[in-house]
């Protein structure tokens, strides 16, 4: 495989977009929750490597659903 | 945030070394007695008044609480000689086995042993089971014959059952046991899957012995004053009998043959103190040859403490016996044998509303229906009804005392058939008491909890509590369950006969006089007035079925949709449907087909019960099927309604056809197999020679029957009643019609034709390498006809796979589905949409993604859009 291939690209592969801090205070606002509370990504995760997030940060990710169409849900990002 | 005073970080399991044992002792035991003269606990005696008190009156020695309140306290003795604990012989072996006999080192070079560490250590890292290198380092220890780091030979070791080793004929004792494990590194410990941090190798060889407390053991008093020890007791006595010989035998200088025999002794009573069932040894009997239940047989199996009394229990407020079928009552409720309402009780306080009632129950106590079992006064005091004055006790009674009075109607009790494998397994009826033995519940909720009358028990438990009642009540009533969130649709409705009085009530040419309208809308519990009358004849009114059961349906209930007889055809008539399958019902009234399978059959797609439900709400739904079952029944002994194996009699032309296909199949399967050993059969692509014929000849036998069951269908027209029965789907298929009337078919094993058995053929009766329809399990007869002896064999062994296949499905799909509710038992969907775990985390943001209760919607989109228009349009 080449180095340069980009995962984002890949059609399963749905949108992941980092959220600003104020955002993600917002998300943890409206569920009444902790970071730790989310469902949790690996820094390692191809695709948190792709578009640069680091731990602590809260990932957006839109995917295509069968039952609503188009589904969001927040992933926060750990160490390895 | 939640805040958590104390967070558990991690829990260690490991061995209790010598010393702690010791120190968590309350006192050591020396002696074997157990009581004095007097019935007091003898001091430093195995019911030592330290180790916790199970009489009632006296007070622990140790904490100062009376019985019930003192959980008791360990008590330890001190062994003459160490002794192996069962439970740890197989890691003892390992160690053994692995380790050098002279220094203690396991039994592999020094870069082997690095080696491992390191493993160990990586797996440890990444959370793996590190222990279970354990098997492979001593696999490869265990082989070397020098020792890599003393150059010391080794020397046979043998295991003997349960606890005892030879090494080079000589035995081992457990003291030299625990020297050679007292040498073991803490480095070497970890190779061999012990934490040397919470146990060290050595404390699987015990020097002293925890004695449990009394609480664990209590003894029991008999009528005749005759104290009963527990088996636990018993074994600690023997224990310590043999323990004080032992030491008195070593102190005299006894011979070594004593010393050595006591030992052994000791060692087999702690054995069988630990676990009664080890093989190898004479499980402990008591006196009368009753087999111990010592501590390991208290925990194990499906009675022990796990599975006996932890994950299950028994409960009060409960009764089981017999169902049978009522279908006078509602769904909603459930027949209740009066000797069982008189046991179970409701506890009701007294108000200054109901305190004259209260009263009444008071004096008619217990035994007379409906009365009380017990009272209860503000300051908890309870009087038994059963030997009070109640004349006497009802005078007492004020507001603010609780009665508890027997179980009457209208109240909620939950009922339940196991296997409980979802939610309806458990439903919420009103209770109705009736005469009789039996459990008595609507034919309608015979579905959600897969009950039968041959002989099903079920049970009932009825909440105590005002906010448990209400609760069963909202969310657990049947009428409430109607609808099944598996697949969105009604998993209570009309069963069989209910779906046939349907139709037949609301078929084209039915027609009712006033009385007889009126006979079926009283049966139905509906005492309303007739609408006008669809035609008068010769001066008689008549009403049309369809007219009789609209009756049934709320006001503006609009539907349209193909009955279950419905044939598909290629141009669609609608309205002008020749046999009625186009329903048209508008606001209310049925204008157009009939009501079969389609319309309220549970676990069917049920158009009509679905609509009400979740437009009309439940009560609506509950209200309607109750009369639409009960109208159906009705109707169906007013038409007469029978079926009897005459109804798959077929005229002997039919017959002479069926015989025709299945001889011109018989022809072909022949040309085929001779095709075949002529050697010019066209293979199939990715298919063997045999592969093919087999695949073609089951064709052809395929074929066959289905052509005689066409035959056969049509001599089979609907006004069979048979016939009927299958098209509307109350009960049947035409496949179990036409197998009786025509032909059986093909017998089937794995999915192929049945092939084995003898050499070559499938049973003595046909030649070898016969590969003919009839040799090979096609069962050209009809049930009704009979079939000869080798069909009939052939019949059972396809039966037997179905029965063996159901056995097995069943086993393994309910140990998937125990998996299943273990990972997902604490799951819940909260107020805000979110499906979270039990610590709050979040798995789902929406549930479903779309939020959407498949119990609440239409085939479990979020909106209806053809259901709006045509409501917005207007029909």
């Amino acid at each position: 495989m080449p180095v340069e291939f980009d995962v984002r690209q890949h059609v399963l592969v749905p949108k992941h977009e980092i959220l600003s801090k104020e955002k993600a205070r917002e998300i943890l606002k409206r569920y009444k929750i902790s970071p730790h509370q989310l469902p949790i990504i690996r820094s390692s995760d191809p695709v948190v490597k792709a578009i640069g997030a680091k731990p602590d940060d809260i990932l957006r990710i839109t995917r295509n659903s069968p039952t609503a169409g188009r589904a969001i849900m927040y992933r926060y990002v750990i160490e390895e | 945030m939640m805040r958590i005073p104390k967070l558990i970080d991690r829990v260690d399991f490991g061995l209790m070394s010598p010393d702690e044992i010791r120190k968590v002792s309350v006192t050591k035991v020396v002696t074997a007695d157990t009581y004095d003269e007097d019935g007091y606990p003898i001091e430093r005696g195995i019911m030592d008044s330290r180790l916790g008190v199970v009489d009632p009156g006296l007070r622990c020695r140790t904490c100062g609480a009376r019985a019930g309140d003192c959980p008791g306290h360990f008590g330890h003795v001190e062994l003459a000689r160490p002794v192996v604990h069962v439970g740890y012989i197989d890691t003892i072996y390992n160690c053994l086995r692995a380790m050098c006999r002279k220094c203690g080192r396991i039994l592999l070079p020094e870069s082997k042993i690095e080696e491992y560490h390191k493993w160990i250590e990586e797996m440890r890292e990444a959370g793996q089971k590190w222990w279970e290198m354990t098997n492979e380092i001593v696999k490869s220890a265990s082989t070397t014959e020098k020792c890599p780091h003393c150059g010391e030979k080794r020397a046979p070791l043998k295991f003997e059952k349960p606890t005892a080793f030879t090494e080079s004929r000589s035995r081992l004792t457990p003291s030299d046991v625990r020297e050679r494990l007292e040498r073991i590194t803490d480095d070497d410990a970890v190779l061999l899957g012990i934490n040397p941090k919470i146990a060290k190798p050595e404390w699987m060889i015990l020097t002293a012995l925890p004695v449990s407390p009394v609480t664990v053991r209590p003894s029991i008093t008999l009528e005749s004053g005759v104290r009963s020890e527990d088996d636990l007791t018993h074994k600690l006595v023997d224990i310590i009998r043999i323990n004080q010989r032992l030491s008195e035998n070593i102190e005299a200088g006894a011979p070594h043959l004593i010393v050595e025999d006591l030992w052994e002794l000791l060692q087999y009573h702690v054995t069988t103190y630990f676990d009664n069932g080890v093989s190898g040894i004479p499980p402990a009997r008591h006196r009368s040859g009753r087999v111990l239940r010592t501590l390991a047989q208290r925990l194990r199996g499906k009675e022990g403490r796990f599975r006996g009394n932890l994950s299950g229990k028994r409960v009060d407020f409960s009764a089981r016996t017999v169902v049978s079928p009522d279908p006078n009552i509602s769904i909603n409720e459930i027949g209740v044998p009066e000797y069982i309402a008189r046991i179970l009780s409701i506890p009701v306080r007294a108000t200054e509303h109901n305190i004259e009632e209260l009263r009444n129950f008071i004096r008619r106590g217990p035994d007379i229906y409906p009365g009380a079992n017990c009272m209860i006064s503000p300051d908890g005091k309870r009087y038994d009804l059963r030997y009070a004055d109640r004349e006497e006790l009802a005078k007492t009674v004020e507001q603010g005392f609780i009665v508890e009075r027997h179980l009457m109607d209208g109240d909620v009790v939950l009922f339940n058939r196991q296997p409980s494998l979802h939610r309806m397994s458990i439903m919420a009826h009103e209770v109705k008491v009736l005469p009789g033995r039996t459990f008595r519940l609507n034919l309608s909720v015979c579905p959600p909890y897969n009950a039968d009358f041959d002989g099903d028990e079920m049970n009932v438990h009825a909440p105590q509590r005002e906010e448990a009642q209400a609760e069963a009540r909202i969310l657990m009533r049947v009428q409430e369950q109607i609808i099944s969130p598996r697949f969105g649709g009604p998993i209570i409705g009309g069963i069989q006969d209910h779906i046939t009085g349907a139709y037949l009530l609301t078929r084209k040419n039915t027609l009712l006089t006033r009385e007889q309208s009126q006979q079926l809308l009283a049966a139905a519990g509906m005492f309303v007035d007739l609408p006008k009358p669809a035609t008068k004849e010769k001066g008689v009114e008549y009403w049309t079925g369809k007219q009789i059961f609209s009756m049934l349906f709320p006001k503006g209930l609009n539907l349209t949709f193909e009955a279950k007889i419905c044939e598909n055809c290629a141009r669609c008539t609608k309205e002008e449907c020749e046999i009625d399958a186009y329903v048209v019902i508008q606001d209310g009234q049925l204008l157009h087909g009939v009501m079969d399978a389609r319309s309220y059959k549970a676990l069917d797609r049920c158009e009509v019960l679905d609509r009400i439900v979740k437009d009309y709400g439940t009560t609506a739904a509950r209200e309607f099927l109750d009369r639409a079952t009960k109208l159906s029944i009705a109707a169906a002994a007013m038409l007469g309604f029978t079926t009897s194996i005459d109804d798959e009699d077929i005229p002997p032309e039919a017959k002479e056809r069926i015989n025709e296909v299945l001889e011109d199949a018989q022809g072909k399967v022949n040309k085929l197999i001779k095709i075949y050993n002529a050697g010019e059969l066209e293979p199939l692509p990715g298919r063997s020679l045999r592969e093919t014929l087999e695949m073609r000849i089951m064709e052809v036998l395929a074929e066959s029957r289905d052509r005689t069951g066409e035959i056969a269908e049509k001599y089979l027209g609907l006004n069979n009643h048979a016939v009927i029965m299958a098209r509307i789907g109350a009960r049947g298929s035409m496949l179990n019609l036409t197998q009786m009337a025509a032909c059986v078919g093909q017998q089937s094993v794995r999915g192929e034709r049945p092939s084995r058995g003898y050499r070559g053929r499938t049973l003595p009766h046909f030649k070898l390498g016969d590969l003919g329809a009839e040799a090979r399990g096609f069962v050209s007869s009809s049930y009704k006809d009979g079939l000869t002896p080798l069909e009939f064999f052939f019949h059972a062994m396809g039966g037997r796979e179905g029965l063996v296949d159901t056995a097995v499905r069943t086993a393994q799909s309910g140990y998937m589905q125990r998996r299943l509710i273990n990972a997902l038992q604490d799951l819940r969907v909260e107020y805000d949409g979110t499906v979270r775990d039990d610590r709050g985390a979040v798995v789902q943001f929406v549930y479903g993604e779309d939020g959407v209760d498949p119990a609440h919607s239409d085939n479990g989109k979020a909106v209806n859009v053809e259901k709006i228009i045509e409501r917005v349009v207007g029909g």
